[in-house]
């Protein structure tokens, strides 16, 4: 009986305190930047696709919800061909981020990617890159990376060299 | 045997190696990078350093490079001292001083033996803060890509590239910390061999090109065990796919065959399977549609075989088991190699001399240890590449095994060795029409006609064995060289004669014959090796089915109309024009199962899509009589592509219901071959049955870590297919399965924990360079038994040249000469354009000038070539190149005229 009653207390008191219920979608949710949802690909600061399909995110991916197929510009630049995310199979993991080297797959706060047909989860590359550098602002890859790809020459980026003479015996 | 210990427990290891190769073969991880299986050790990269213990009581030991040190009983040795773990791991730091950040954009990554190592050693976080060297790339040609700034100067590259395989034109430059290892300057890599330093090289220094264009890492291909389908030496290749393409062929090893080496045709020619000239469709012509369904092509082949006389025309490039399910359809009378008669005549000699049992056919394992070599009339390095490699290890081991008998340097010592041998080598007598690069290894060399390369063999022949006849008419030359290599043969333990086809001469295989079996009966084991023309003449010409000319005859006699099967084989490469037009033209019926479009599809009137290689199970049957099976790597997305045995099979069971249901695995269709003919015995085992499994699991074609299941084909359907079903064998299309070591004959790819590059055969070895576990795949047919020689009495007259006419024969090319391996755009790139050869003083008797247009006119035809005068070519010889792309087959063997010159 006193349970009962001691139960009716805190329920009543409870009417007076502030809701936790948010009126979704009139109201938005707050989302913090490290939030995991939808996936997308980001690009260099010099607006070129970040991504070099190096599959790293493939194999990461614990559901293979990802295919891709890497492919070269006449420079040796490598980006995807197609790059392929099944988000009807995706569980937000993140790991694919996490074994992403060059910072193009992020996951950003968003959620809101309901389909009322399962076929429309299967996000192609247009539907997966956006024209931001997303959470690392400045970064290139081919800048740190030793190869030419077109973006800065042999022993042009940071910690580099400038390329070996190799005729030269000079000690 | 020794026992050794390693952190205190005992182990049995193999006397004469050294600490890695105990190490390695006991399972032992131990990193390491210059030490190669089978380049022997140099101590160059410090990478596998382990701690040795003077004895029980010694604690503080001393740090030791296990490779350059041998094993002794009693030894004490550690591989997880601290000290040493400490060395190791501060030797990869090192190494990775001036790693460039790119592993991202390598293809060697994920199976990069330095990622590999770098992890095993343990180095994590890099302490160097400095800048990092780089070093300009250089273009290597359309087959490797060069990426320098990766090197770590293991000088593994240039140990292979120029010690090993003898080639020149890779070399280290530069000194201390700039050495670079590339060309003298930018150009085409000329060693037929260069696609192995993409395995060689420990990290991505060398990469493939042709990969590149459609770059897979290691992890996401479909990988099956396959066996090369450019040559006859079958080597065993692994064939990888992803996305329905072909990506890639690496090297599968394989103790007895080609070891950890492929060639460059071998490795880069499989983009014939991803053509766009492929035949994806069946067809009926002449018929408003012509494209077909299966139901609909079927039910009109019904029409045309029955009612009708058939013929079947066989292929030297075909499984064994479409070979024989031909048969089967056709009736073993009516079958026919579709090679002509000149070569089926030579080929029966080489079945005729292996099946006899009298001498010994070494695998090519075998020709790197023999201690003599003669190649009698055989351009083995444009006909069999890695055979050629062998005879090159022949040359330069023989001198190191001297060494070493004098010397107790241990063979794997590769620096010592090479330092005290120096110039010394081996024997080999290369005797063939035109130069060779084996001709800077040979002792004695010999250029000739074919029959003048016979006569040379039967006069060496009858120094050793004198009781058989004389060569009549010799010259003094040939006499001084037959003495020379007889001299050399004689003192020889394990001689070695090789001898083939590509001279279309029957005199030289009965002289190489004559030779091996002379030598043997002095007590050596000589051994005999042929080399044949494409990947299964051996299985083809065992069958003992009579030539393409047969075939002609046979239907110019025929009373009823007959329809012709014919089986993968463009006959208008072998046969000459003329001949095949008149077979086609007596034919009612047209059947072709092809997998590339030709000229002789173009001929059919019922096209079949045929499955390539890649696409089927088949057993091949190699140069030493060796079956082995190559397995499906994919099933063509495309279910109108089938495997011609399939086909066949289907077709029989429109003439004949009552087959229905029989042979319907590739083990029913070999142990019906077996039993119609005795000498395939043993061929039905060559690989374990389709119902085979290991704790009832399947072993599966894809890597453990295989990608994309859920979105490949995602955008087709989103729901996800079942997984391919293979009814033909015990791979499986999926990740699932056993991941134990398979049997020999099925390892799919080669993968160890840790292991990720293709070092990790290691792991599926006996011992580190030794046979695989459980027996090297593949089953060698004919076994040498006790049967006495019959030597041949019949020796030909010397070659005379003839004025105003020519003896045409065929000049073999790596790069050109292959039907299906110049649909690699990098391969076709190198192929020689079409040409015509002379002497230079038959070329300056009918004052023609390198470059004019000569005709030649053979078989009723006249065909125009430009000129090449070769210098070393024997008076009255004409080399034609053969088989290149839109090249008719010529006579050859003929004697021709060059009937006009136009200027």
């Amino acid at each position: 009986m006193i349970s009962h009653l001691r139960t009716m207390w805190l329920v009543f008191r409870h009417l007076f305190q502030k809701k936790v219920t948010v009126q979704y979608p009139e109201e938005k949710v707050p989302l913090y930047p490290r939030w995991r949802g939808r996936i997308v690909l980001t690009k260099d600061p010099d607006g070129g696709e970040r991504c070099v399909g190096c599959y790293l995110c493939a194999a990461a991916c614990p559901v293979d919800c990802i295919a891709l197929q890497a492919t070269e510009n006449e420079e040796g630049r490598r980006y995807p061909e197609f790059f392929r995310i099944n988000f009807s199979r995706c569980i937000f993991c993140g790991y694919c981020e996490e074994a992403c080297p060059t910072y193009a797959i992020q996951l950003i706060p968003d959620f809101e990617m309901a389909e009322y047909k399962r076929q429309d989860l299967v996000y192609e590359k247009e539907d997966l890159l956006i024209n931001s550098e997303g959470k690392y602002p400045g970064y290139n890859f081919y800048n740190v990376a030793g190869l030419d790809a077109g973006v800065k020459e042999k022993g042009k980026g940071k910690d580099e060299e400038t390329p070996v003479d190799i005729k030269s015996l000079l000690p | 045997m020794p026992t050794i210990y390693i952190d205190n427990k005992p182990f049995d290891v193999k006397a004469g190696k050294n600490l890695l190769e105990a190490c390695l073969s006991l399972g032992i991880d131990l990193p390491y990078f210059c030490w190669h299986p089978a380049m022997g050790s140099v101590g160059a990269c410090r990478q596998c350093a382990i701690k040795v213990y003077k004895d029980e009581e010694d604690t503080r030991g001393r740090l030791v490079m296990s490779c350059m040190e041998g094993v002794k009983d009693g030894m004490r040795i550690s591989v997880n001292d601290e000290t040493a773990k400490a060395f190791r791991s501060q030797v990869v730091a090192w190494l990775m001083t001036n790693h460039p950040h790119d592993c991202p954009v390598c293809d060697e990554g994920g199976c990069c033996h330095l990622q590999d190592m770098t992890v095993m050693s343990g180095h994590n976080y890099r302490n160097y803060h400095f800048k990092k060297r780089t070093y300009p790339n250089q273009y290597l040609g359309p087959l490797i890509n060069h990426e320098m700034n990766r090197c770590i100067q293991c000088y593994r590259c240039v140990r292979f590239y120029h010690d090993y395989a003898g080639g020149k034109d890779l070399n280290v430059f530069a000194a201390h910390n700039h050495v670079y290892f590339g060309r003298e300057k930018d150009g085409v890599l000329e060693s037929p061999f260069s696609g192995n330093l993409v395995e060689v090289c420990p990290t991505g220094v060398f990469t493939d090109k042709t990969l590149k264009e459609h770059y897979t890492r290691k992890w996401d291909l479909t990988n099956a065990p396959s066996v090369c389908q450019h040559c006859s030496l079958g080597c065993n290749t692994i064939a990888g796919e992803r996305y329905g393409q072909l990506r890639n062929v690496v090297n599968r090893y394989n103790h007895e065959v080609n070891g950890y080496f492929l060639c460059d045709k071998g490795r880069f020619g499989y983009e014939f399977v991803n053509s766009e000239n492929r035949i994806t469709q069946p067809l009926i012509r002449n018929q408003p549609i012509e494209a077909a369904g299966h139901t609909t092509v079927l039910q009109h082949i019904r029409t045309l075989l029955t009612g009708h006389a058939l013929i079947g025309i066989g292929s030297p490039r075909a499984s064994l088991e479409s070979n024989y399910a031909l048969m089967e359809l056709v009736g073993k009378e009516n079958f026919y190699q579709g090679v002509p008669d000149d070569l089926v005549y030579v080929e029966q000699k080489i079945v005729d001399i292996l099946q006899s049992g009298c001498i010994h056919t070494p695998s090519l394992k075998e020709i790197e240890q023999a201690d003599a070599v003669l190649v009698l009339g055989e351009d083995i390095w444009n006909t069999a590449p890695v055979m050629a490699l062998a005879v090159r290890q022949s040359v330069m081991k023989t001198a190191a095994t001297h060494t070493t008998e004098q010397l107790p340097i241990p063979t794997w010592h590769d620096a010592a060795i090479k330092e005290l041998v120096q110039e010394d080598k081996g024997f080999l007598a290369n005797v063939t029409m035109l130069p060779s690069p084996l001709d800077e290894i040979a002792s004695a060399t010999m250029k000739s006609a074919p029959d003048d390369m016979a006569r040379l063999g039967f006069a060496i022949a009858h120094i050793l064995n004198p009781s058989l006849p004389e060569v009549r008419n010799a010259g003094e030359e040939l006499l001084a060289s037959a003495a020379t290599i007889s001299k050399a043969l004689q003192a020889a333990k394990h001689p070695v004669i090789i001898a083939g086809t590509s001279c279309w001469n029957n005199a030289l295989i009965r002289a190489a014959f004559d030779i091996a079996a002379a030598l043997d009966m002095h007590e050596k084991k000589a051994g005999l090796a042929f080399v044949m023309q494409d990947c299964n003449s051996m299985g083809l010409a065992m069958t003992r089915a009579s030539s393409f000319d047969r075939a002609v005859a046979h239907i110019q006699r025929a009373t009823n109309s007959v329809t012709a099967i014919i089986l993968e084989n463009d006959l208008y490469r072998c046969i000459p024009a003329a001949k095949a037009d008149a077979f086609f033209s007596k034919c009612k019926h047209i059947v072709v199962l092809d997998t590339l479009h030709n000229r002789t599809t173009e001929k059919a009137h019922v096209l079949l899509p045929a499955a390539t290689f890649a696409e089927a199970d088949g057993t091949f049957v190699n140069n030493e009589a060796r079956a082995q099976r190559a397995s499906q790597v994919f099933m063509p997305a495309n279910s109108e592509i089938r495997e011609s045995f399939k086909w066949l099979s289907d077709l029989k069971v429109l003439i004949n219901t009552t087959s229905n249901g029989h042979e319907k695995y590739i083990e029913d269709l070999l142990i019906a071959l077996e039993n119609r003919f005795p000498q395939f015995a043993g061929v039905s085992r060559v690989a374990p049955p389709h119902d085979f499994r290991i704790h009832g699991a399947r072993i599966p074609r894809e890597s453990h870590r295989y990608s994309g299941r859920t979105a490949m084909l995602a955008n087709l359907n989103v729901s996800e297919p079942k997984p391919l079903q293979d009814d033909d064998s015990s791979l499986s299309y999926t990740m699932e399965g056993y991941r134990g070591l398979p049997p020999s004959p099925l390892i799919p790819f080669f993968w160890a924990p840790g292991w990720n590059s293709g070092q990790s055969v290691t792991k599926y070895q006996e011992e580190a360079g030794g046979a695989l576990k459980g027996g090297d795949p593949g089953i060698r047919l004919f076994e040498q038994t006790t049967t006495p020689p019959v030597f041949s009495k019949d020796i030909p007259d010397a070659f005379t040249a003839r004025a105003g006419k020519w003896m045409l024969l065929p000049q073999y090319h790596l790069f050109g000469s292959g039907e299906l391996s110049v649909y690699t755009k990098g391969i076709a790139s190198q192929c020689p354009e079409p040409y015509v050869s002379l002497s230079r003083r038959d070329a300056e008797q009918a004052q023609l000038k390198n470059g004019d247009t000569v005709s030649v006119k053979t078989d009723g035809k006249t065909y125009a070539f430009p000129l090449t005068i070769n210098e070393s070519l024997p008076d009255g010889i004409m080399l034609v190149p053969a088989g290149l792309t839109g090249m008719e087959a010529l006579s050859w063997g003929a004697w021709v005229n060059l009937s006009t010159v136009i200027v």
